[in-house]
């Protein structure tokens, strides 16, 4: 999509004069860099309940971010209406941050190149609302259907469109149209007298609504989350301490995203608050291990044309063979660290600052049989499936909660075990990879990161990997 | 500025609503205006500034919903927004339990709720900078062994929040608040450890002094240091105020209406019955003027109110909206919570266990051999079934005193024990936000280490 072909220029009337005044404006007291962001947003949700479909909403929400940057210090401000005049006044109240006369008068703004990784026509957001509400009511009933020991199944189908443009002072000027849709299922099922286990499956993805009529339908994710209620309902009490444990592929990438991922954003290492500080070509994992943020891949829900600094987003290796490599880099943290953009500045919307942020997260592909990795585990804890994570960037130490696991005992997988968190030492836990797997799989599309107050959608993926040390928080 | 204007815009929603074929209707309008400004190494790093608004509208047609809302509050823009509820209406089942409260229950608390202070929107910004730079150099200047930070920040917000319905309630409140923070880096050797200390209030005058909040938080970092990883055990373990609040987080969300009729929490069915020891007292407080958790009365338009959740160990009150209650035959207790957008759901005022009469060097001077938790780290906490599962970092306790630091470690249990097992509460209640918990001991925890 082009400039003249975008919202802002069609229904707003914004020109490019019209851009650089606003970018003028903000560089009036100063300053060595400005950017807009322009957002018009519009979500949709419907949800199910009891076999009800009991709330539907849908919203709009639109504004402009004004930035300026003067050496290390950002002004911004926020208009969440359209007109110039309000335009202006956010970008006067930017532009204070800086304190010296205006240096730059002219800025020829040019659309740049960018990738097409999610060429899609209609909008899942587009659609009429009773081919969506169809996603829920199927997800219900296949729920239920999958066994009679589930008794309770919420499903949530939730799209968003979002419109973005962004013009900088450097002269960038990108706009991008922004689809992302997600069902999610949760199922709770209890047998005679034990306590009830909840299952929980979802996916989606930056895709048209066929997505889910043809590839992962609402019965694929009624499964997987009705699969999971059962199996936990014979769970056994998980492990406490030390003992080797051996991830699944897909959705356990989070791992990555914890353990490495958060410390590598740039912010932190030009701080040196983050336990990768200073370790650029140090080994911090096992030779196995390769650790890529790709936000390039087609239709994933951390990838995008371009990242909310009007930037090509990329693919970059941030641990290579074990060996740190790189960091993820803002605009603001490549000028000051004078490195290359990464295509990692994100933001949650109009009303939020950039920050180096991770896109779709994983590790590559070894040459291990996944069985052969079980196989090879004498006693440890497979686990398949997690909830969140969280990590202390500064420490290194970082969290993720297993909600699906299973013991391994002389190398097969025996028990289901309740849910336990994993804990680990950024620096330290993958130099215990001792396998990976030849099954690299990314996870369904259903992860959100927060960081500072902003949340954006993310991805990871991760093969079947083997630790052989790592601690694991059950009572048992 | 005060003005009745954006009340009249909401009644106005709701009659545009109305007259598109809306049997009831609700509106919600939230204004507010936000600044934040960040200091890092004594050098200004963002400042940050604006305004902003939405309306938030649902619908009912019958027993069927629908929900939309908008930041565009031009007449287009509600134009479409009423358009936009009134279409989902179509695509929602026929919900027997739907529905506006009951006309008996709307209400509002009268006289000052002290939810708004004068002073936030008159400070000036090269104050704002000069209190996160003093909170920020008094971690600094605190111990050699802090030298670096990731910065300090001063923030302050003030609103207006509208509610309108069509059984004609119509009410508004201004709130304000603002905070301080700090998070300075300790480094010993090998060994870097973060930490943050903050302060929040309605008002200025109620924040602790800059100088308080750098060099608690310096403290906190400073006492983490050189932390070691313990052998996985058994052992009594301690929450200190900042942790147990968690604990209240839990309890919180397993007394939630909406989990409580689809029995997915621990609690579900468990009215009156014993499910804490004899001192556990939980209460749900919307009413007590200048805390957090206060309000007028709730989204749905119905009067805030104290609630006793657990009394004594008893569990004696879930904590519900309209439509919870209808679902378990009972009363809503005030407690509607909702954004812009969507079907009421379900918050909390102030909600807070009750103090107990040791202090907490006393309660930890009763322990040979222990864990003090001060940071409690991911999502391991499953409410359906109790099961407890999380990162921790603290301190050990060895023969009454708080001996070396710990970290990466977890502890584990059931909720349903760790209730019944808590030993003692501390005396020292302080509300810092909208739930609040003094120290908590519980009997005995698998802490899992080496």
């Amino acid at each position: 999509m082009r400039f003249s072909e975008s919202i802002f220029a069609a229904r707003f009337g914004i020109t490019r004069q019209d851009l650089e005044n606003y970018l003028g404006e903000a560089l009036s007291q100063g300053g060595d860099y400005a950017d807009l962001y322009f957002e018009y947003l519009v979500t949709s949700s419907i949800g199910i309940d009891e076999s009800m479909v009991k709330s539907a909403a849908q919203g709009v929400s639109m504004g402009v971010g004004v930035r300026v940057i003067s050496g290390e210090r950002t002004g911004y401000a926020y208009s969440d209406d359209l007109s110039p005049e309000k335009i202006r006044k956010a970008a006067n109240v930017a532009a204070h941050i800086a304190a010296a006369p205006a240096k730059v008068e002219k800025f020829d703004l040019n659309e740049g190149r960018k990738h097409n990784l999610y060429p899609v026509l209609t909008a899942p957001t587009e659609t009429a609302f009773s081919e969506r509400v169809d996603l829920v009511k199927r997800a219900d009933r296949a729920a239920r259907a999958f066994d009679s020991r589930i008794f309770q199944v919420q499903a949530v189908y939730a799209d968003n469109l979002r419109q973005v443009l962004v013009a900088t002072s450097e002269g960038r000027l990108s706009v991008d149209r922004q689809p992302l849709a997600r069902l999610s299922v949760s199922a709770l099922a209890r047998q005679s007298g034990g306590p009830p286990q909840r299952g929980h499956a979802g996916g989606g993805g930056r895709m048209d609504l066929d997505y889910f009529l043809k590839e992962k339908t609402p019965e694929y994710f009624a499964h997987e989350a009705a699969r999971e209620a059962i199996a936990m309902l014979d769970a056994v009490e998980a492990p406490a301490g030390e003992m080797t444990v051996v991830l699944g592929p897909g959705w356990p990438g989070i791992l990555l995203h914890e353990a490495v991922g958060h410390g590598l954003e740039a912010d932190f290492n030009r701080k040196g608050v983050s336990a990768f500080s200073g370790r650029m070509g140090q080994k911090v994992a096992s030779e196995l291990c390769t650790v890529v943020d790709d936000g390039t891949i087609g239709s994933r829900r951390g990838s995008l044309n371009v990242d909310d600094e009007g930037h090509p987003t990329r693919r970059n290796v941030l641990i290579e063979n074990g060996v740190l490599r790189g960091y993820l880099q803002d605009k603001l943290s490549c000028t000051l660290l004078k490195a290359e953009s990464t295509g990692s500045g994100r933001r949650e919307s109009y009303a939020h600052i950039p920050m180096p942020r991770m896109t779709n997260t994983f590790m590559m592909a070894g040459e291990s049989d996944p069985e052969e990795i079980i196989r090879s585990v004498p006693k440890g804890l497979y686990c398949v499936n997690f909830g969140g994570g969280q990590v202390d960037i500064t420490s290194g130490n970082f969290v993720f909660s297993a909600s699906e696991s299973y013991f391994i005992e002389d190398g097969k997988l025996t028990r289901p075990v309740r849910n336990a968190t994993l804990i680990g030492n950024g620096p330290e836990a993958l130099k215990y990879v001792s396998m990976v797997g030849n099954d690299l799989r990314l996870d369904e599309g259903i992860g959100t990161c927060g960081k500072d107050g902003q949340s954006v959608p993310v991805g990871v993926g991760i093969p079947t990997i083997k630790i052989d040390k790592m601690t694991v928080g059950g009572t048992a | 500025m005060i003005s009745n204007y954006l009340l009249e815009l909401a009644q106005d929603i709701v009659m545009r609503a109305r007259a598109a074929g809306a049997s009831d209707a609700e509106c919600t309008i939230a204004e507010g205006e936000e600044f934040s400004a960040n200091v890092r190494m004594r050098e200004v790093e963002n400042l940050k500034e604006a305004g902003s608004r939405g309306a938030g509208l649902r619908i009912l047609i019958g027993r069927h919903t629908g929900a939309s809302y908008t930041s565009d509050l031009s007449n287009d823009g509600i134009a479409h927004l009423v358009k936009s509820a009134i279409e989902l209406a179509d695509i929602t089942t026929e919900d027997p339990h739907a529905g506006l409260p009951d006309p008996e229950e709307f209400g509002t608390l009268e006289g000052d709720l002290e939810m708004y202070s004068p002073d936030v929107a008159e400070l000036d910004t090269a104050f704002k900078i000069e209190i996160a730079k003093r909170a920020e150099d008094a971690a600094l200047t605190s111990d050699p062994r802090i030298s670096n930070s990731e910065g300090a920040s001063f923030d302050n917000y003030v609103g207006r929040h509208i509610f309108a319905n069509s059984r004609e309630f119509a009410g508004e409140y201004r709130s304000s608040y603002c905070s301080l923070s700090t998070s300075p880096v300790a480094r010993e050797g090998e060994s870097m450890e973060r930490d943050y200390w903050y302060t929040m209030a309605r008002g200025f005058a109620g924040l602790e002094a800059p100088e308080h909040v750098g060099r608690m938080a310096a403290q906190r970092a400073l006492r983490r240091l050189n932390a070691v990883k313990v052998e996985t055990q058994r052992v009594p373990v301690v929450f200190e105020p900042r942790t147990a609040r968690s604990l209240l987080d839990n309890i919180f969300e397993a007394v939630h209406g909406m989990s409580i009729y689809r029995e997915e929490s621990f609690l579900a069915g468990k009215l009156g019955e014993k499910v804490a020891s004899d001192d556990v007292t939980v209460i749900d407080d919307g009413t007590l003027p200048g805390l957090f958790g206060t309000s007028p009365f709730d989204d749905e338009g119905v009067a805030s109110r104290r609630t006793v959740v657990i009394e004594r160990g008893v569990l004696k009150s879930y904590l519900m909206n309209t439509y919870a209650a209808r679902k378990l035959g009972m009363k809503t207790t005030g407690n509607a919570s909702r954004g812009l957008t969507g079907n009421a759901g379900i918050g909390h005022g102030n909600f807070f266990l009750e103090k107990g009469v040791q202090t907490p060097e006393q309660i930890i001077a009763g322990i040979p051999n222990g864990f003090y938790v001060t940071e409690l780290m991911g999502f391991g906490v499953n409410v359906v079934t109790g099961d407890y599962s999380r990162g921790a970092a603290g301190l050990w306790i060895r023969d009454g005193e708080l001996a070396f630091a710990v970290s990466e470690v977890t502890i584990a249990g059931n909720l349903n024990d760790m209730l019944r097992g808590i030993e003692a509460i501390g005396s020292d209640l302080e509300f810092r936000g909208s739930v609040a918990a003094p120290t908590i001991k519980m009997g005995e925890m698998t802490v899992g280490g080496k």
